[in-house]
């Protein structure tokens, strides 16, 4: 079933391909290769093993012999040829083997039970421990010589590294809601394997091809100039061995396969690399067309007052054509010492755009194209990374929404707070200990000996998030920005935390910034509200004013969607005749 | 009303992590029954379980105990072959928009693949995904589309779309407006209590807030650590609760209005 859409989006994965200079060059040169090796017969009279001895070391040109003759007075030329072929059989052999054997393992390893995939990872660690080059010199006699032979065992010794990377894949993907979507829908095991985790595997799978065909060549390559297996295959190998023992006299015959067998492997791994580029790297990075040196600041001052104002601020980013889109266009608020501003809106509203903005901490490619920040009077914008870092530690201070993901697993939360503390205020290390155990008793954790030396991992959501309202207040910060503190947690662990901000609040006479879009933390603890909708502020009021009397008619809609007490379910379960349609399907 | 669903003493446990590791009991024996036509709530919070329960119904997780009944036919334990034909009966709406549809998928295909397993041909395949987009109102051209080019609450319409295509008796419903914002939130919630007066399908439908439970469920349970505390009516157990921590899980709630969040708020400290 191809609709038109998916084959714009194949189109598209070409269109990239072909616009990448790296991908046009090492493919083509591989097609013209391929090509010279499948016109061999046509583009040389000689065989690959016919000898002339009046040709021995001939010359470029002699005899017919294009690039000259070698020690046994065979064509050069011919044999380069005929080479390519090898080689290309021998990558064909290696990689399918692998491919075959790598996917349909990994697939079922990875995506039926523990058991199965317990026996697969055994096989193939047991695979991976054998020494491939010198498994497949032992095993000449059993494939006597035969380079195909040969390609198949090394297919198989080559499958563990893509059985690795298909189970891995095919796991990540099972516990996608969209894979248990579709066993609840009824669709047989070998469907979803085939419709839902083989489109995951296939990106990644092509890039590792590209790799495997290049081992394959130098395999088959580094075992022919060892000199085992036939010498009537022709092969890079074999003549890189001849023109090795005769590089005195004459280096070119050296040079020639060597030159080739490079071009073939670069332009594989280089072929690999472009692939990745195209079907993993997503779209090209928008390039950084305007740099803050284009931002002004107003000259006269803003038309707001408070402890930290934001005036007529507008944040674009670009558009991978180079346009600037804006997501924020002219927002004006301000916070009042003491004071807890909500900043209210949907996704997308670029409530914590403007919140990051006063942060310093928009992504490198946003762009600020008007407008002020100003802290207590001083303009934050344009500031440098430096000046700002100094302004974050002592003066803002963050709660971000994920805490657990804003501390470093690595560490034990004590550390970290330490770390924090004396980079804002320089003191002893147990100076700050003291300061540390001090805060994780005010934000009320039970224990804070034992929080000091827990991990992460070791603490519940709610510690997490008092940990990380510790730090943020340390240095008894004017102004404290919250981005939805309180999404993540549990409504109980909601309701202390954000009591202790309240607490915090008045006892610091800290200003406090929450991004929110849940109104009923709107009610409990902001005194004033901004509401924001497509990047501009739509409505801005006491908390009182604007439950009561919304102005804006957004405003209005998002108040009217809310679902309180009022919007209790009362009609009772269908009847039987409602219930009928269910019985004509 | 007759009984639709029942599970009884069901009990899930987790394997431990590592070697010899103690495993981990989620559900401690929860009981509840869900009438044809009729939503019952399940409200709790993060790790109470609330989850398990949808999964081990749908057949996703292994129940270690009790028994999980559909019709009167006992499933606990059913095999592929029969879970199969339960799809037909049993369908499910996750939380996340985003991680439930195959981004390589449009949606035609995402609908259309279920109807065409369960045997349906392909033209009858397309008139069927047209009727199921116009009942959970998105446009015609959208079974062209890829999932990306659809916002959060068009995407739930999908997930909603997916699970009503084989016309089944029951659907869970796992946190399905908590990805959402707040408009798009109550449209949807709308949707789905419209859909059932329909076509009368039956919701066990699983939230952590109490105000969406409230909004859809005829009868809500409240499970905590494993166990359910409480059930009754929603009217009953959204307003006044009888177990204590129901009475604390709806006074931590923040009502948005200023006043009431202040009394609630003094009430909750009391207690």
């Amino acid at each position: 079933m191809t609709t038109p859409h998916a084959d714009t989006r194949r189109r598209s994965t070409l269109r990239r391909l072909t616009a990448d200079p790296q991908a046009v060059v090492s493919a083509s040169l591989l097609a013209v290769i391929v090509l010279l090796g499948l016109l061999a017969p046509v583009l040389t009279s000689h065989g690959a093993n016919e000898a002339n001895l009046d040709a021995v070391n001939a010359g470029a040109g002699d005899h017919g012999y294009l690039l000259g003759g070698d020690k046994s007075g065979r064509d050069i030329f011919a044999r380069l040829l005929f080479s390519i072929n090898t080689s290309v059989v021998s990558a064909l052999i290696g990689t399918s083997i692998a491919l075959a054997i790598g996917i349909t393992s990994g697939l079922v390893g990875g995506y039926f039970g523990r058991r199965v995939r317990g026996v697969a990872e055994w096989v193939f660690s047991l695979i991976m421990t054998f020494p491939g080059l010198l498994l497949l010199i032992v095993l000449m006699p059993v494939t006597k010589g035969d380079y195909k032979a040969t390609m198949v065992v090394f297919g198989v010794l080559l499958s563990p590294g893509i059985y690795r990377l298909v189970r891995n894949l095919v796991l990540g993907v099972k516990n996608e809601l969209y894979v248990d979507a579709a066993r609840v829908s009824g669709l047989p095991d070998r469907r979803i394997l085939r419709r839902h985790v083989l489109t995951v595997v296939r990106g990644p799978v092509i890039i590792a091809t590209a790799f495997l065909a290049g081992s394959s060549i130098a395999v088959q390559s580094g075992l022919a100039f060892l000199g085992v297996g036939s010498n009537t295959v022709p092969s890079f190998g074999a003549m890189i061995s001849d023109g090795f023992t005769n590089l005195y006299e004459e280096p070119l015959q050296f040079l020639w396969p060597s030159l080739a067998l490079g071009i073939i492997t670069a332009s594989l791994v280089l072929l690999g690399n472009a692939l990745r580029d195209a079907l993993e790297g997503g779209r090209p990075k928008p390039a950084r067309i305007v740099t803050a040196t284009t931002y002004r600041a107003p000259a006269t001052e803003g038309t707001v007052s408070g402890l930290l104002t934001v005036d007529d601020l507008a944040i674009a980013y670009p558009t991978p054509t180079g346009e600037l889109k804006e997501v924020v266009s002219g927002v004006t608020l301000s916070v009042a010492a003491g004071e807890t501003l909500g900043l209210v809106g949907e996704s997308g509203s670029g409530k914590t755009q403007t919140a990051f903005a006063a942060l310093g901490v928009l992504p490198a490619e946003a762009v600020v194209t008007r407008g002020s920040i100003r802290l207590d009077g001083r303009e934050l914008l344009g500031l440098s990374e430096r000046e700002l870092r100094a302004v974050r530690g002592t003066s803002i201070a963050y709660v971000p929404q994920e805490p657990m993901s804003n501390l470093d697993p690595s560490c034990t939360v004590g550390a970290q707070l330490v770390e924090g503390v004396r980079a804002a205020t320089p003191m002893s290390r147990g100076e700050a200990r003291d300061r540390v155990l001090a805060l994780l008793a005010r934000v009320g954790i039970p224990e804070p000996e034992r929080t000091f030396r827990s991990y992460p991992h070791q603490i519940s959501g709610g510690m997490a998030q008092r940990v990380l309202i510790a730090g943020a207040v340390a240095s008894r910060p004017l102004l404290l920005i919250a981005d939805e503190p309180t999404t993540a947690l549990d409504v109980t662990v909601q309701a202390e935390i954000l009591d202790l901000l309240r607490d915090l609040r008045r006892e610091l006479n800290m200003a406090v910034l929450l991004v929110t879009h849940n109104f009923g933390v709107v009610a409990d603890i902001c005194d004033r509200v901004a509401v924001m909708r497509e990047g501009t502020v739509v409505e801005t009021g006491t908390t009182e004013e604007l439950f009561a009397t919304p102005r804006h008619p957004y405003t209005r809609t998002l108040l009217d969607s809310i679902l309180d007490e009022t919007t209790l379910r009362t009609d009772p379960p269908a009847t039987p005749a409602g219930a009928l349609e269910t019985e004509k399907r | 009303m007759t009984t639709l669903l029942e599970v009884s003493d069901l009990r899930v446990t987790y394997p431990g992590r590592g070697f010899r590791a103690r495993s981990h009991e989620v559900l401690h024996g929860v009981s509840l029954t869900v009438g044809q036509s009729e939503t019952l709530g399940v409200v709790g919070e993060s790790g109470s379980g609330k989850t398990t329960i949808g999964r081990a119904v749908l057949g996703l997780v292994a129940p270690s105990g009790g028994t999980v009944r559909f019709q009167g036919n006992d499933i606990t334990r059913a095999g592929r072959a029969e879970r199969r034909a339960l799809a037909r009966d049993i369908q499910v709406v996750f939380q996340d928009p985003y991680s439930s549809l195959n981004p390589a998928l449009t949606i035609g295909d995402i609908l259309g693949e279920p109807l065409i397993v369960q045997g349906s041909g392909t033209s009858e395949a397309r008139r069927r995904v047209a009727e199921l987009l116009d009942q959970v109102g998105l446009p015609k051209d959208a079974s062209q589309r890829l999932p990306r080019e659809f916002s959060g609450g068009q995407r739930q319409r999908v997930a909603i779309a997916r699970a009503l295509a084989p016309a089944p008796r029951l659907i869970v419903c796992d946190e399905p407006v908590s990805a959402l914002d707040l408009t798009t939130q109550a449209r949807v919630l709308d949707l789905l209590v419209d859909i059932q007066r329909r076509t009368g399908v039956a919701y066990l439908f699983i939230s952590h807030d109490l105000a969406v439970i409230r909004h859809v469920s005829h009868r809500v349970s409240v499970i905590h650590r494993g166990d359910i505390v409480e059930t009754g009516t929603a009217g009953q157990v959204t307003t006044a609760p009888e177990h204590p921590y129901t009475q604390r899980l709806l006074l931590a709630a923040p009502v948005a209005d200023p006043a009431e969040q202040r009394r609630r708020r003094e009430a909750r400290q009391r207690l």
